[in-house]
């Protein structure tokens, strides 16, 4: 591999290209109008003019992007994440067209994106999954039986969902009732499928999901456990490893059910597999992600591995390292900067007038200071990652970054985090997906008082 | 008349009103998307919706003009 077209954008654009430059590859950036300015497009050994800001005419270009990759004389693509990571169709024509696709095939891309089929393959595979139907449920009676049968709280979901859109808690037939349309609309409006399915609310969750790596030879590893239980909105904004509050044996056994799941599909390249933790610590499969996941910088401070080199040894036919050489020392968080209001989460784009981070931590940014955070993409800045000996030193550190960063010209979610880090609640570490509105509600009514 | 103008930049995803038709304050008559995110505006004050501006798909500054709201 001798230069890689990334098809994707911002901080994780400049992550790949830091990689590459490393191991003497070259690269190959794709922006549109908006992105000309940003540094990755600059970092790159070529940066090409893809189309105009919405993504549907420029990073979601298919054939496009593969032209262009054939134009400059790339012989692979590293999709990134979002956009096309998990396009099954973009997978394909990559490989068709001559070129490496550095992901998993798109077969197996096919069976994990459908909810309702992945939950399928792991229950044969002997992987726990929430109890739930096993089939898309079409009408609203139908739903309303099945959720009598499974107990309420259940939650909603489109199979072919991600990213926090489409699912939703109904508490009762009522809720059931009123959100049933409101969700297959939305399903179709956002993945064009309005296949809904259900499953049990699993009270005081956490979300903790298992880094695992295939490469072309059968072998399968796994790189340990991420707790992405902080969330907004139901999209993850602070990520750490080890998880805490979880104890060893629990650890060891959701870390080799994620190779039975990885194994049930013959898994390659970069993949997460996700469970819902509950408060035995009893583990149910989620979802599989296939690709490079945003957070992943979280498993590469402790096992001291860089994973988009991994992936590309493995696109080049490498054979990974056996598992018991593989280890985990220390404490990482990773934070998601957005450019968004801390207390309302609604975005806020515009320039980033001045950016100042604090001390001990890697940065992964997708601009710098005078770039402008548009409207068209996703809201994250940047991510900070904090490594430490222990959990207790890496907060600490982080309590000390936040202290010292701040960025103006737009709103961002500092401030939350500067407080956040001190709280009880994510000291303690022992919180569930519940613990960032929960938290916020509380800090209302003290400062209401 | 009241204008209704866009708190940030973005594009409209729906439009839930039709010119002609009365709102009540409260009522979300539109939906901007921006950063990936669904944003609904609603209506200030109650009336009659005069004019809309903006049509679905296209993209809005912030402080653009939406509708136009009358008595």
């Amino acid at each position: 591999m001798n230069k890689i077209l990334i098809a994707n954008r911002g901080e994780i654009a400049r992550r790949i290209i830091r990689t590459c430059d490393r191991l003497g590859i070259e690269t190959v950036a794709i922006h549109s109008e908006a992105d000309g300015d940003l540094p990755y497009a600059s970092e790159a050994t070529e940066a090409i003019l893809i189309g105009p800001n919405p993504v549907a005419q420029s990073y979601l270009q298919v054939d496009k992007i593969i032209e262009a990759a054939l134009a400059t004389g790339a012989d692979a693509i590293h999709p990134g994440y979002g956009l096309l990571s998990e396009n099954a169709e973009f997978a394909r024509k990559t490989e068709q067209a001559g070129l490496i696709f550095i992901g998993p095939s798109a077969d197996i891309m096919e069976k994990m994106g459908d909810k309702i089929e992945s939950r399928r393959t792991m229950i044969q595979a002997g992987v726990p999954v929430v109890p739930g139907t096993e089939e898309g449920v079409h009408e609203l009676e139908e739903a309303l039986a099945k959720a009598e049968a499974i107990g309420y709280p259940v939650m909603l979901k489109a199979s072919a969902g991600g990213g926090g859109i489409g699912m939703v808690r109904c508490d009762n037939e009522q809720a059931l009732s009123q959100q049933f349309v409101s969700v297959k609309n939305r399903a179709k409006a956002y993945f064009g499928d309005d296949v809904v399915f259900l499953e049990k609310f699993i009270a005081n969750a956490r979300h903790i999901e298992v880094q695992i790596f295939g490469d072309k030879h059968g072998n399968i590893v796994h790189l340990f456990e991420r707790n992405c239980s902080v969330q907004r909105r139901n999209q993850k904004v602070i990520e750490e490893s080890p998880s805490p509050h979880l104890p060893q044996d629990a650890r060891l056994r959701l870390c080799e059910a994620a190779l039975q799941a990885a194994r049930a599909v013959g898994y390659t390249n970069a993949g997460t597999v996700e469970f819902i933790v509950d408060e035995k610590n009893e583990f149910y499969f989620l979802e599989m992600n296939t690709r490079l996941q945003v957070e992943h910088p979280v498993t590469e401070q402790v096992t001291g591995y860089d994973l988009v080199e991994w992936q590309i040894d493995v696109a080049n036919g490498k054979e990974l390292p056996p598992q018991d050489s593989i280890q985990s020392h220390g404490h990482a968080i990773e934070f998601r900067i957005y450019a968004e209001d801390p207390k309302t989460f609604f975005p806020s784009p515009g320039k980033l007038e001045s950016i100042m981070w604090g001390q001990d931590a890697r940065i992964e940014s997708g601009y710098e200071q005078g770039n402008a955070v548009t409207p068209f993409y996703d809201p994250m800045i940047s991510k900070v990652i904090i490594t430490g000996s222990d959990r207790i030193d890496a907060i600490r550190k982080s309590q000390n970054f936040f202290n010292h960063a701040t960025i103006t010209g737009v709103k961002t979610n500092i401030p939350l985090f500067k407080e956040f880090v001190e709280s009880q609640e994510f000291v303690n570490g022992d919180y569930a997906t519940s613990v960032l509105p929960k938290w916020l509600e509380k800090t209302k009514e003290e400062q209401g008082l | 008349m009241k204008e209704l103008k866009a708190s940030m930049a973005g594009t409209v995803l729906n439009v839930l009103v039709v010119e002609g038709e009365a709102v009540s304050a409260g009522q979300a008559v539109l939906t901007i998307e921006s950063m990936k995110m669904e944003i609904p505006v609603e209506a200030e004050i109650g009336g009659t919706v005069e004019k809309i501006h903006v049509e679905v798909g296209g993209f809005v500054n912030e402080e653009e003009t939406l509708m136009t709201l009358g008595e």
